[in-house]
């Protein structure tokens, strides 16, 4: 019976690796955890601080015993914080449902209508996707400057209206619908925007929402375009706000209030993703980079 | 290696977690599988069979009961400890690995004394690979075989290590038709030349029947009857087992005994011995019927499908639990298909009769 | 008839492209043969819209310019030292998720968070916990100084510190992206291999050197070509953390030269802010090319 005791020995390491194994990974997951959250924590944190608190620590506490609201207060008063959330929210919005409308279009024209010239139409959007931005915005800068649209919303909105991606997302999307419904349709006399309007859009809505929430998160984050085109301070969206903020705002050193904006700044998005997590995880795992 | 299962129970918690409901998939099994045989879990879908094989592959930890692998108890030993080896359904061979490398993967991983030098472990693939007779794929890429040559490399990577016991998850059902004849021939030969204790999961009674030394029979959860195959065949434990085996199945008649007569609907099919009266189902073979002009079984008939060597008889009576009873006979008996009805008289070692509540078999003696 | 009519379903399909053809054409087709145009006119002027001479000078001014050499050796060290600490960190991260069942939900979701914040916003948090000023050294510092270390100016101070923190600030951005990647890529590894190699006694680290990299390989490499394509593009992270004025804290990357040139302070440039791109370009498409090569040898199947 020696073999038993054999057994129980080995029983027993394996249970021992299992725990420390258990409790490495559990560790570094946390470390990582707090990595990530530490500098959110970090930043309602310094926003809740008064101003005479905030610069009296020479050495920052991790907690305030007297939170105030006032920096909140000042973030809307002394710079138009308002103005530049109210102008992201009206670029976001218009980029996206004219983005929609156009990518819809163009996915239904690829995926549903037979035409002339389609395919070699189809390649050369598809080439287009390997396009990087950076290449084409000097020339856009150019443009717009000269038909005189800097610091207005055409300026801002237009060169970001279409997604060759997104057309690409959509078309593959409404290709799997199937065709005996678009004759079925045909047969009773539905006409093609009837169709798509009716038929192709309702289908499809996960993945519109996906593109939605994706462009969204585009939108609300874009700094470098509206920093090129706009220097009116009326037209500055949140990302050109808040290095303005920085450079010249409460004065440079007002760091809580600093941090009350971008406390505002962020939380439109966090609530999005915290109600969209999981389309939103999914959607991005379907080809959506950062930038 | 003998291996013994004493009141293993497996419970996995439920959909809804907050009912702490558990779902029972395997319940109190008991049974002993001998030295050198080659055992088939048999059931449906859903009945417990792959959890058993993988909790004596100790991928699952049982809720309760113990496993032997002889005289050891292995029930806490992690898998790779039990000495196993474990063929998947789907194969579950490395995609990125050649033939060679997949059978060596098992070997590699020896450490300490057990360690081998380069050319033991070769010596060693190349023998599992001559027993599966797949010696000239070895530098192939699993992606690269057809469905059985995947099986075999499967077996050989099981078999590599000289396990103690030897486990196949539905190793027939990715295979074609054709292939699965063959194969499991295969599966049998090989077995018997090594002499490993095999256990093999399937849901087909045919694949099981053909090339187990015993079957073990489960429904949910449930051991129903263990033994060898034609025994469990000839007498079943009851009506799930009965028609659990056997192609075509077995016919299934409404009938009752009274005063020593067993009757099927209004017609009295023989004299019984030994059984209260009451109702009960009755079970026929589909071999167990012979056609007798003066025989007490009367079928309305339906057709006649000539198979070769026997003839299949299709007809329909008002008290059968389905719309066609099927009987296979020989074709040195005539069916006149003119009639619009056949008579039948039975064979009484292929009639049954189970409890129409318990559906347990009822032991009686026909005559 | 017939012929007018399929004249008419294919006038209807370009009608429906047209919206996104106009947008396509105004704003990447003719821009892109413009920038190649602009980077070869000499001497172009954006105020009269002239030019006196076509040829390599736009690229010759662009090499032979501090401003930049500082910043293609700002985005080389950047590239380098962040793809592949944030792709081994994110394998280690998902690696670690895949294991644990408690709390595998809140971890994922969090460590989705700095996708979704505004890159500027939190960049000045980062910012505020590193920056030593004449009222506090910092947080950072403070933690450097109970490790018995000197506090350091990581913002305005020694070009290696700065550059520590922009490649920590990096690797923080891009790292959602790279841990979903591979968590998904993980999951979709068939259970079977895992189990099959447990019977065979297979060690932990055996199973992932041998089994789960190999398996999860065409993701490893699309996440390091992305990686790479990402990091040489970097700007606004560095914005975020040094201010606009890139060029004098000499932490400008190859990105924000060309919009230096092209805007702001020293900007009015447009034909070297397009050699500047446009060589930018050359660049990645040539490690692209390069990475392609290697992972048709090394990505399995």
């Amino acid at each position: 019976m020696d073999n038993r005791v054999d057994y129980a020995k080995i029983e027993k390491t394996a249970k021992i690796r299992r725990t420390v194994i258990n409790v490495v990974t559990y560790t570094f997951l946390a470390l990582w955890a707090v990595m990530v959250l530490f500098p959110f924590y970090w930043m309602l944190l310094t926003s809740v601080k008064s101003y005479s608190a905030y610069n009296s620590e020479y050495i920052p506490k991790f907690f305030t015993l007297s939170p105030t609201l006032k920096n909140y207060v000042d973030a809307f008063t002394a710079v138009p914080l308002a103005r530049y959330f109210a102008n992201t929210v009206l670029f976001t919005v218009l980029t996206t449902a004219i983005m929609l409308v156009v990518i819809t279009l163009a996915a239904f024209a690829f995926a549903r209508l037979e035409f002339r010239g389609k395919n070699i139409a189809f390649l050369i959007f598809l080439s287009l996707m390997m396009i990087p931005n950076e290449l084409v915005i000097i020339t856009n800068f150019v443009t717009i400057t000269d038909w005189n649209m800097r610091n207005t919303f055409p300026g801002l909105i237009l060169p970001s209206v279409t997604s060759v991606f997104y057309i690409y997302l959509l078309k593959e999307n409404f290709e799997q619908i199937p065709d005996s419904l678009y004759y079925a349709a045909k047969v009773d006399g539905t006409s093609d925007i009837r169709y798509l309007l009716k038929v192709m859009i309702p289908i499809s809505k996960p993945t519109l929402i996906t593109i939605t929430i994706l462009k969204v998160i585009e939108c609300w984050n874009s700094y470098v375009w509206p920093r090129l085109i706009t220097d009116d301070e009326n037209y500055y969206l949140v990302s050109n706000g808040i290095q303005e903020i920085r450079e010249n705002g409460f004065g440079r050193e007002n760091i809580p209030a600093m941090m009350a904006a971008v406390v505002v700044i962020s939380v439109p998005l966090i609530v999005l993703f915290l109600i969209f997590r999981k389309k939103i995880m999914a959607g991005v795992s379907r080809g959506g980079t950062k930038g | 290696m003998k291996v013994v299962l004493q009141n293993l129970t497996k419970k996995f918690p439920g959909r809804d977690r907050k009912k702490q409901e558990y779902v029972i998939a395997v319940n109190d099994f008991n049974f002993e599988i001998p030295d050198g045989k080659l055992i088939g879990l048999l059931g449906p879908s859903g009945c417990g069979k792959s959890t058993t094989l993988n909790l004596i592959s100790g991928l699952l930890k049982p809720t309760s009961g113990r496993i032997f692998f002889g005289e050891d108890d292995v029930t806490d030993l992690p898998p790779e400890n039990r000495g196993i080896g474990l063929v998947f359904q789907n194969y579950a061979l490395y995609p990125h690995l050649t033939v060679k490398k997949n059978i060596l993967f098992p070997l590699e991983n020896l450490k300490g004394k057990d360690k081998l030098s380069k050319s033991e472990m070769l010596e060693k693939a190349y023998a599992a690979a001559r027993l599966v007779q797949i010696e000239e794929l070895m530098d192939r890429k699993p992606g690269e075989l057809s469905g059985g040559q995947q099986q075999r490399v499967a077996i050989a990577r099981a078999l590599v290590k000289m396990p103690r016991v030897l486990l196949l998850d539905e190793p027939l059902s990715n295979l074609d038709a054709r292939l699965r004849l063959q194969t499991r021939e295969e599966i049998r030969r090989i077995q018997r030349e090594t002499k490993i204790t095999t256990i093999f999961v399937t849901h087909d009674q045919e694949e099981a029947m053909s090339i187990s030394d015993m079957i073990v029979v489960m429904k949910a959860g449930i051991v129903q009857q263990i033994g060898r195959p034609q025994e469990v065949y000839d007498n079943p434990a009851n009506l799930f087992v009965a028609r659990f085996l056997g192609t075509p199945p077995i016919n299934v008649f409404e009938g009752q005994v009274r005063n020593h007569k067993l009757y099927i609907g209004e017609d009295e099919v023989s004299g019984i011995r030994g059984v209260e009266n009451q109702k009960v189902w009755v079970g026929i073979r589909p071999e167990g019927f012979v056609p007798d002009e003066n025989g007490p079984l009367c079928c309305r008939l339906s057709g006649v499908e000539v198979m070769g060597r026997d003839i299949s008889v299709v007809s329909t009576h008002e008290s059968s639990c389905s719309p066609a009873v099927r009987s296979i006979i020989s074709t040195e008996n005539r069916v006149d298909t003119e009639k619009e009805t056949v008579r039948f008289s039975l064979k009484p070692g292929k009639v049954f009769i189970f409890h129409r509540e318990t559906e347990e078999r009822i032991m009686g003696e026909l005559i | 008839m017939i012929k007018k009519k399929w004249r008419n379903s294919s006038l209807k399909g370009w009608l429906y492209l047209l919206p996104a053809i106009l947008f396509l054409g105004v704003f990447m087709v003719y821009p892109l043969i413009d920038v190649f145009i602009y980077s070869f006119e000499e001497g172009y002027n954006s105020a009269s819209q002239t030019f006196f001479g076509i040829g390599f000078y736009n690229y010759s001014y662009v090499l032979h310019d501090p401003y930049f050499l500082q910043a293609l050796k700002n985005t080389f060290i950047l590239v380098i030292i962040t793809v592949p600490l944030s792709t081994g960190i994110a394998l280690l991260i998902s690696v670690g998720l895949s294991s644990i069942k408690a709390l595998k939900n809140l971890f994922q979701t969090v460590y989705f968070l700095p996708y979704v914040t505004n890159t500027l916003a939190v960049g000045l948090v980062f910012m505020i916990l590193f920056k030593k000023t004449a009222y506090s050294d910092g947080l950072i510092n403070l933690m450097i100084t109970w490790f018995g270390g000197n506090a350091v100016d990581f913002i305005d101070g020694p070009y290696w510190a700065k550059m520590f923190v922009l490649c920590f600030y990096t690797i923080w951005v891009v790292m959602p992206f790279k841990i979903l990647i591979l968590t998904s890529a993980l999951a979709s590894v068939n259970e079977d291999y895992y189990k099959a190699a447990r019977v065979d006694g297979t060690s932990k680290l055996r199973t992932f050197m041998r089994i789960t990299l190999p398996m999860i390989s065409p993701m490893i490499f699309y996440l390091i070509i992305t990686g790479f394509i990402g990091a040489f593009k970097a700007y606004s992270d560095a914005v975020a953390l040094f201010g606009t004025n890139l060029n004098a804290a000499e932490m400008n990357t190859i990105v924000g030269y060309v919009y230096d040139m092209l805007y702001g302070d020293s900007g009015g440039y447009p034909s070297f802010a397009s050699a500047a791109a446009i060589l930018l370009f050359a660049i990645v498409l040539t490690i692209t090319c390069i990475n392609l090569l290697i992972s048709r040898k090394n990505v399995h199947y």
